[in-house]
Order: structure tokens, then C-alpha cells, then sequence
């Protein structure tokens, strides 16, 4: 009894000893860099969303962008834009 | 879409840091770091220019280059945006860059020189869209949110332009063609004549 007392609790180092031995993986950028979504996905439901575009659609975000760009951005189509 | 690209007018920007103050309130970027930055030459001489620079999201980016983690990634767009959980703060991009663009934080968790931070050209970087740990990291996603970056679309003058790289020249182009190539339509002339306008 007492000898199978003490080869389980040898057993028991013994597993607890090769346990200490286990080390995180150190490869350089071993996880990898995160996977980042595409912008047009869209960032869920958000009061700061624009609206006039549809997330996951990349033709209308795109387009979103370019009337944003234009209307926003050049001052010369603004002016021809408005009303004489 | 091209590339997402900025270009900044030297002609029309008048030192107002208006694009400065938009990115470090939108991205609520700390003391000591700038993502954004106006650089003023021949500073109080008339004919000054001044530019706004950031990150310019390079095609063959030098800091993705020199990153000994690889923590830089560029998305379809073209935006050059990094991983902070995998950058070290070794500052290797700082020195390759020839824009100054990386910038590091004095205080924090990782002693004297923390992890680099950079302009995002409003991209968040590879967290959930809009989650508050992206946030938290590299600010806003607005380009998620179907909008340009904050510095260009607070621009006073229109100085600086971000967008889809076709978009960006063809306002450029047509600014160009429309007041002439220098300052004679805008700047320093328009506010204070020219040479030739005193003649007649």
C-alpha cells in the first residue's frame, strides 16, 4: 500500500515536472497579424454611420466615397452645382 | 478604387492646423503624439509655404519594410495600417520613414518608448469595425462609416484632399487647370496683389 502510495505521488512530481517544461510558442509573429474586414463591411449599427450607402454592397460604398470626395472636397464643382 | 491616397496644396494651406486638431480630436490622440503635422518653410518670409503631413500611405512603404515583426498590413484600398498587439515599439519604422509619420508615446505600458502610433488615414486597424478596443488603439474607423478621413473634410481651404487616388487627382487637375499653376489666383497674391497688378 504504502509503495503504491508513494509511486503514484512519484508519478504525480513526475507529470507536474514535465508540465513546468511547456513553453508559449516564440517564433517571430507567431500569432500572426489580425485579420482586418473590408472597409465597406461597414461597422455595424452606429448613430455615426452615413447613411446613402449600404454595408457589404462595395459598389455603393465606393460610390459613397467618390460623391462624398466631389461634394466635399472640390470647391469647383460646388459652385457650378449651385443654384444661380 | 485606386488607392487611397492625401495630397496637400501647398498653394492654398495657411498653416491653420485645422487638419492637426480634427485628427487628435477625432482619434483623441495623447499629448506627444501627432499624427498629423503642418510643416511651415521660409516661416514668416512672404511666399511661406506650409504642408501638411502624415502618414502617406506609401505603395512600397519603407516602414513595412524594415518591421522586424511584420506588424504592417496593407487593406485593399491601399491604406497602410499596422497590428499594436504584434509591434514592439522598437522604432525601426520611425527612422525609414522619410515622412516622420510613426510616432511613439512617451508613457504607457511599455516603459519609455511605447508601441508606435500613426495615422490611420481613418481606418481603425484589425479590430471589429467600430468596437471600442479599435478605438482605443487607432481611433475611429471612418472610412467604415462611409466617410474620408477627418483632417481632409475639416480642411478650411481645401488644402488638403483625401480619397480614391482618381478622385484626389481629378479635383487637383481641375483646381490646377482652373486657376493657373502658381499663386497667382490663390495665396499670397489674391491677398496682397502681385508685382504686375501694381503696374496697371
Amino acid at each position: 500500500m504504502m509503495r503504491r502510495l508513494s509511486l503514484t505521488s512519484l508519478a504525480m512530481a513526475a507529470l507536474l515536472g514535465l508540465a513546468a517544461c511547456g513553453e508559449k510558442p516564440q517564433e517571430m509573429n507567431a500569432n500572426g497579424v489580425k485579420q482586418d474586414n473590408a472597409a465597406y463591411s461597414g461597422v455595424g449599427q452606429s448613430q455615426y454611420v452615413q447613411s446613402g450607402w449600404s454595408a457589404g454592397d462595395k459598389g455603393s460604398w465606393e460610390k459613397q466615397l467618390k460623391t462624398r470626395a466631389q461634394y466635399g472636397q472640390n470647391d469647383y464643382t460646388r459652385i457650378a452645382a449651385q443654384p444661380k | 478604387m485606386a488607392r487611397m491616397k492625401f495630397i496637400c496644396d501647398a498653394e492654398r494651406c495657411i498653416e491653420c492646423n485645422g487638419c492637426v486638431t480634427a485628427c487628435k480630436n477625432e482619434h483623441e490622440v495623447p499629448w506627444g503624439v501627432n499624427r498629423r503635422r503642418v510643416i511651415t518653410l521660409n516661416d514668416g518670409v512672404p511666399g511661406e509655404k506650409s504642408i501638411s503631413v502624415a502618414c502617406m500611405h506609401c505603395s512600397d512603404a519603407p516602414c513595412m519594410a524594415v518591421c522586424p515583426v511584420n506588424c504592417f498590413y496593407r487593406t485593399d484600398e491601399g491604406v497602410v495600417l499596422h497590428d499594436k498587439d504584434v509591434c514592439i515599439g522598437c522604432g525601426y519604422c520611425s527612422y525609414a520613414c522619410p515622412f516622420g509619420a510613426p510616432q511613439f508615446p512617451s508613457q504607457g505600458t511599455f516603459g519609455v518608448r511605447g508601441k508606435m502610433d500613426k495615422c490611420t488615414f481613418c481606418a481603425g486597424g484589425p479590430e471589429a469595425h467600430g468596437s471600442q478596443s479599435e478605438f482605443e488603439k487607432y481611433g475611429r474607423n471612418r472610412l467604415a462609416e462611409g466617410k474620408l478621413p477627418a483632417c481632409a473634410e475639416m480642411c478650411s481651404t481645401k488644402a488638403l484632399l483625401a480619397g480614391d487616388g482618381d478622385t484626389v487627382a481629378d479635383i487637383f487637375r481641375t483646381r490646377v487647370i482652373t486657376r493657373g499653376k502658381g499663386a497667382e489666383v490663390w495665396g499670397w497674391g489674391t491677398a496682397y496683389g502681385t508685382a504686375e497688378g501694381k503696374k496697371s
